[in-house]
């Protein structure tokens, strides 16, 4: 072992918790909010349904919905249940109550214009938010995990903030995008770095969606009718 | 479902005995000059002396980082307890925890509203901020979280703010608040800072980072220990598990049995304890029946100094 003067951390001396204890979070998570799943479930199936369709009223209601999530996962999960085993999750909670405001904002302001619904943008963001909802729960079925610590748009951070970069990369305006694509980005980021510490490759995925959704963003906006629906 | 507690909580066995047996503290340094023939005449068996006072505690103790950090999961705080449980049915008196290790001071008050408190317990915290003002409502809030009257020994964790601490601690161990004051670090962090307020300040306790493979403080803050009357605390022991991990399933060498250890774990901690300037060390563990392990390695013979040296060898050949 190196004569170390000074200090010097490595990832790991961050850590202040097990493999275990972290999965055990969203089992215990799952256990205590049933049957919210099928609700929270419904809700994501909604945000992809108005996003595809997109009928009168859809920006809103997904920023609506976005924002209900987001604050539900700052409350029961970052407040409840990590910050108890993770005290710089401290200063991860008001970020996540941040975003929740910029999508009211978003909700209540314009700029809420979606790409449009054959666009190639939309349906590549459509994918990533249907894998977020869909098979981002699932992947303790590959890690050999019980599924009851499946990890739930609305309920855990990673989907939610996958399905919101998913969103972001679906608005037209860079604007919109860019106020509220930074704070899931970062939380992927340091999602990433809490999972491969942990040693696991589910971390890779986390780091893999805001590049997703940002390269998503270069897609072209326009349906085959050539316009942008607004 | 709620077991029975195994003590009768009873703060009065909390206070450290005061009894000044500088005699006995003396004699422990003494024999720290005398590599090989570590044991600390006038302790029990499986106990060392802090040379300060000369009050004698369980040479293997407990630590709590990672693994005692479990959040409100009932499952895994009854598991928790059940690891003090075996920890202290093994003779085990001395814990280690710090309000920097997420919810383990919480989980040991678990356990002791599970399991009461045992006699003798001697709870060893730390205070982490570079706040000065902070540091005595840390303290405050650590001793709720674990659930006790007072600390046994409080540390500077990791130098952090001690120019600031040490004062105010041996304030409060003066005013009987706190039984004795020390400082930590460890893996080789700023050993030479280490060094200096080693030197320069009255301190009850040190604890530092020792094992078979990172033996740097043998050179000089062990020396400096025995030759200052200060007790030492060993941490990660096992490398926070990547020692005994790496050292699964591989045949444990035959000199083994001629010093009781029956597992790597406990050649370890052996070799550890075999040093003579080493007071306490203070493994980790999730595990009931390794808490048990542990606590067997304080009996029995120790290693002498060629045989540390085989210990040594033959882990860092593997
Ligand atoms: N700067 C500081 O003040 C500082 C720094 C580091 C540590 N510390 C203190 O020192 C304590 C010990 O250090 P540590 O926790 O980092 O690491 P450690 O005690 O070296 O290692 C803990 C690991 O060893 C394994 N283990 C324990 N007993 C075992 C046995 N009999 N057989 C096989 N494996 C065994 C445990 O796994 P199982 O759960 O499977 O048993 C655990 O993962 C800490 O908990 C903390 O209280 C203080």
């Amino acid at each position: 072992m190196p004569v170390l003067e000074g200090w010097s951390y490595r990832p790991a001396d961050f850590l202040l918790f097990s493999e275990r204890v972290y999965w055990r979070l969203f089992e215990l998570q799952d256990a205590a909010l049933w049957p919210l799943q099928l609700v929270a479930l419904a809700a994501g199936g909604a945000v992809l349904l108005l996003a595809l369709r997109q009928r009168r009223g859809a920006a809103p209601a997904i920023f609506l919905i976005l924002a209900a999530a987001w604050l539900l996962v700052a409350v029961s999960f970052l407040w409840q249940r990590y910050l108890p085993v993770n005290w710089a999750i401290a200063y991860a909670i008001p970020f996540f109550l941040a975003e929740a405001g910029l999508l009211l904002g978003l909700l209540l302001g314009r700029g809420g214009a979606l790409a449009a619904p054959w666009s190639p943008r939309l349906l590549a963001a459509a994918g990533l938010l249907a894998y977020a909802l869909l098979a981002h729960p699932l992947l303790p079925l590959v890690a050999a995990r019980p599924l009851a610590s499946a990890e739930l748009f609305a309920l855990a951070p990673d989907p939610t903030a996958i399905v919101t970069l998913a969103v972001g990369a679906m608005l037209v305006e860079p604007r919109s995008a860019w106020l509220i694509m930074p704070v899931p980005a970062l939380w992927c980021l340091a999602s990433f770095a809490t999972l491969l510490t942990l040693g696991s490759w589910q971390g890779w995925i986390v780091l893999a969606a805001p590049v997703l959704a940002l390269s998503v963003r270069l897609l072209p906006a326009d349906g085959p009718s050539g316009r942008v629906q607004a | 479902m709620r077991r029975k507690p195994l003590f009768a909580a009873s703060p009065s066995s909390f206070l450290p005995s005061r009894r000044a047996l500088l005699v006995a503290g003396a004699v422990m340094a003494a024999g720290a000059s005398l590599p090989g023939f570590p044991l600390a005449a006038g302790a029990a068996p499986g106990t060392r002396r802090i040379p300060s006072s000369g009050e004698a505690v369980p040479a293997v103790g407990l630590g709590t980082w990672i693994t005692f950090n479990v959040g409100n999961d009932p499952l895994l705080l009854e598991r928790s307890a059940r690891v003090m449980e075996a920890f202290f049915a093994g003779g085990g008196r001395v814990i280690d925890s710090s309000p920097m290790y997420g919810s383990s001071q919480a989980t040991l008050g678990y356990g002791f509203d599970r399991l009461g408190r045992p006699e003798g317990l001697f709870a060893a915290d730390k205070v982490w901020t570079s706040s000065q003002r902070e540091g005595p409502a840390q303290m405050a809030r650590s001793r709720r979280a674990w659930k006790v009257p007072r600390f046994s020994l409080m540390q500077v964790h990791n130098l952090r703010g001690w120019e600031a601490h040490l004062p105010m601690l041996l304030e409060k161990k003066a005013a009987g608040e706190i039984g004795y004051v020390g400082i930590t670090t460890s893996e080789g962090r700023r050993h030479g800072l280490f060094e200096e307020i080693m030197a320069r300040e009255t301190l009850d306790a040190v604890q530092v980072t020792y094992n078979p493979l990172d033996r740097e403080v043998e050179e000089r803050i062990l020396p400096l220990a025995a030759e200052r009357g200060t007790a030492v605390i060993v941490n990660r022991p096992f490398r926070q598990g990547a020692l005994t991990r790496r050292l699964e399933g591989e045949k444990l060498p035959d000199f083994a049995a001629e010093i009781g250890a029956s597992s790597w774990a406990q050649l370890i901690l052996k070799f550890i304890l075999a040093h003579p300037a080493v007071t306490v060390v203070i493994p980790a563990t999730t595990r009931p029946e390794h808490a048990s392990e542990n606590m067997a390695a304080s009996g029995g013979p120790l290693p002498d100094a060629a045989m540390r040296e085989r210990i040594s060898a033959a882990i860092g050949g593997l």
